[in-house]
């Protein structure tokens, strides 16, 4: 007994071995107690559930637009013109900071759905404004075009797509 | 936390407390005897009135927190509420606004005069990095207290600058996500700004006391921009600063009134008196006036991520500064290139400011851009401007410098050398 403390006091490697545990455990420990004082920052359960809404189209008019309000965020659905529609397949891809086709974008290509939330600083975009008579953001001036892609400015994306079906022809689900 | 006090009181009372205590020696070794170089101009009760504002903000926003909801519902409705019907809230709201941009102007010369007079350099580095640390918790306590009222600017104010954490790559959208607690400025966003406003203030109490501690270790610096040599280049705190500081003060206060009681309107935007509304983004969005150079440096770059890197860096460059400047001499005024140089960064600054204040487009794109070149080039140029600049000759000590400057000629007999003569036979 006597001899074998006296052993462990010198050895190197096992009190080495103890303090490196030690540290160990209260760094995983601090960490783990620490974790849930960031997550409760994180959207909570009741917010992340308000997932998904559903809208009647039916009204809208071609050349229109209307905004509603998904996740707290503004979403544009627009029904598009021929005009426009036409522009946007037109634009070639080298011409794109964000390249995307305007097919990827719009399922129908007469409903145009976006989140109008600017992709730079999260204003919210103009509606047929801008260079490119998409839209513009009045902010720090991001021109979009007819398809909500980034043409011109500080935004380095497209206005989003977000999630939608058709669940008839007058009805969409956005979420 | 400073040595052996030389405090001495006849009171039996005050003994038997400061024998268990020594609370009244430290408050007569930093406030009262404290030795201060005898020549401070007026920019050095910059000091003093940022910590009389600290002070005002904190008990007007306490006083506001009794009677504000941070609720996105209730939130405009409460601030109207304080103007209209809490007795004396328009008041104490307007000085709490206000308060804050007079917190601003106060703490800008106060860096200003630091930069002028070259006070970040050795030895004190950490009282400059404390400074700086105030400034960066000074502005996020702002950010968040202006997003509380939730009128369209604080809510566009608050979208903005919390998009500014969506350019780090990989997880930007995750860290806005877990700022907002959402997926867009709402209720928990508020509700924590509330909070974090509230916390914010102690903490650059306990910081100021930090930056305190560092200053009373070597002392203030001084126009000179030399070290105290002895107690004849020194006068005592009490009364001769306490007595300047007060006056400073009350010339502080005529202008804070003024603008509390005359035009409390002025620097605040308009478009905060209509209610937040997360679908409408105001034609042309501009941060609270304090913020403006440092936004108009986030516009000057096209890119998004970059953009927010210069932002930051034109901030965090300040923690550079001290080993930027490669000359020995402090004050700018034995250094006439670095004096040339730094009033050309002070008026660019509010080239600066005056950009981040108007929309993104044509002539106000270049000039901000070369603006925000010339703030960087200021800090790039430094290094090399203390290797061949020829400072002019320094004065033998503080001391012999005033008496002249007096005109005096070194003779303490003069009435205008009165205070000098004094703190010599101190000496």
């Amino acid at each position: 007994m006597a001899d074998s403390t006296g052993g462990d006091a010198h050895d190197p490697s096992r009190r080495d071995f103890l303090y490196v545990a030690a540290a160990g455990l209260g760094v995983v420990g601090t960490a783990g107690f620490v974790w849930p004082l960031v997550d409760q920052m994180n959207p909570s359960q009741d917010v992340l559930a308000l997932s998904s809404i559903e809208v009647d189209i039916s009204s809208i008019e071609v050349g229109q637009s209307i905004t509603v309000s998904w996740r707290g965020k503004p979403v544009f659905i627009r029904h598009r013109t021929e005009e426009e529609i036409a522009k946007a397949k037109a634009v070639a891809m080298t011409d794109l900071p964000d390249p995307e086709s305007d097919q990827a974008r719009a399922e129908k290509p007469e409903w145009l759905i976006l989140v109008g939330v600017c992709t730079h600083l999260g204003c919210v975009p103009l509606g047929q404004a801008g260079e490119y008579n998409g839209w513009f953001c009045p902010c720090h001036g991001s021109h979009y075009d007819t398809s909500g892609r980034i043409r011109k400015g500080p935004a380095p994306t497209n206005l989003p797509v977000p999630a939608y079906v058709f669940l008839d022809d007058s009805n969409i689900k956005i979420g | 936390m400073s040595g052996h006090s030389s405090f001495q009181s006849n009171n039996a009372i005050i003994n038997w407390i400061e024998y268990r205590l020594p609370i009244f020696g430290f408050i007569n070794d930093s406030l009262v005897v404290y030795p201060t170089p005898k020549n401070l101009n007026y920019w050095w009760n910059m000091g003093s009135l940022a910590g009389v504002m600290l002070v005002l903000q904190i008990v007007t926003g306490i006083i506001l927190a009794m009677h504000y909801t941070p609720h996105a519902d209730l939130a405009f409705a409460s601030t109207e509420h304080i103007m209209r019907d809490v007795n004396y809230g328009w008041m104490m709201r307007y000085m709490h606004a206000n308060g804050g941009s007079m917190f601003f102007i106060v703490v800008y010369i106060h860096i200003f005069r630091g930069m002028y007079y070259g006070s970040y350099k050795a030895p004190r580095e950490l009282l400059w990095w404390l400074g700086i640390i105030i400034f960066i918790l000074m502005m996020a306590t702002a950010f968040m207290g202006y997003v509380l009222p939730w009128g369209q600017m604080s809510f566009w104010g608050a979208t903005v600058i919390t998009n500014l954490f969506s350019a780090v790559p990989l997880v930007g959208e995750e860290i806005v996500a877990w700022l907002w607690g959402g997926f867009a400025v709402a209720q928990p966003t508020l509700n924590r700004f509330y909070s974090l406003h509230y916390l914010l203030p102690f903490v650059i109490f306990a910081v100021v006391f930090i930056h305190l501690w560092a200053l009373h270790v070597h002392k203030s610096n001084n126009p000179l921009g030399i070290d105290i040599k002895g107690p004849q280049d020194t006068i005592p705190f009490h009364p001769y600063y306490t007595v300047k500081d007060l006056y400073g003060m009350g010339i502080f206060g005529i202008i804070f009134a003024w603008l509390l009681f005359f035009a409390p309107n002025l620097l605040g935007e308009p478009d905060n008196y209509i209610p937040a509304n997360p679908l409408v983004t105001p034609t042309h969005i501009v941060p609270e006036w304090y913020f403006l150079p440092f936004y108009a440096i986030l516009r000057a770059v096209p890119d998004k991520l970059f953009g927010v890197i210069a932002m930051f860096a034109s901030l965090f460059i300040l923690f550079a500064l001290p080993w930027l400047d490669t000359s020995k001499v402090r004050s700018a005024r034995f250094r006439p290139v670095y004096k040339m140089l730094f009033w050309a960064f002070f008026i660019n600054c509010f080239v600066l400011g005056y950009i981040g204040g108007k929309p993104a487009e044509g002539i106000f794109i270049i000039v901000g851009r070369l603006s925000t070149v010339l703030y960087f080039l200021f800090f790039l140029v430094l290094p090399f401007i203390g290797w061949f600049e020829r400072p002019r000759k320094l004065p033998e000590s503080i001391s012999t410098a005033v008496l002249e400057s007096s005109g005096g000629g070194g003779s303490s007999d003069g009435a205008p050398d009165g205070a000098a003569a004094k703190a010599e036979d101190r000496g």
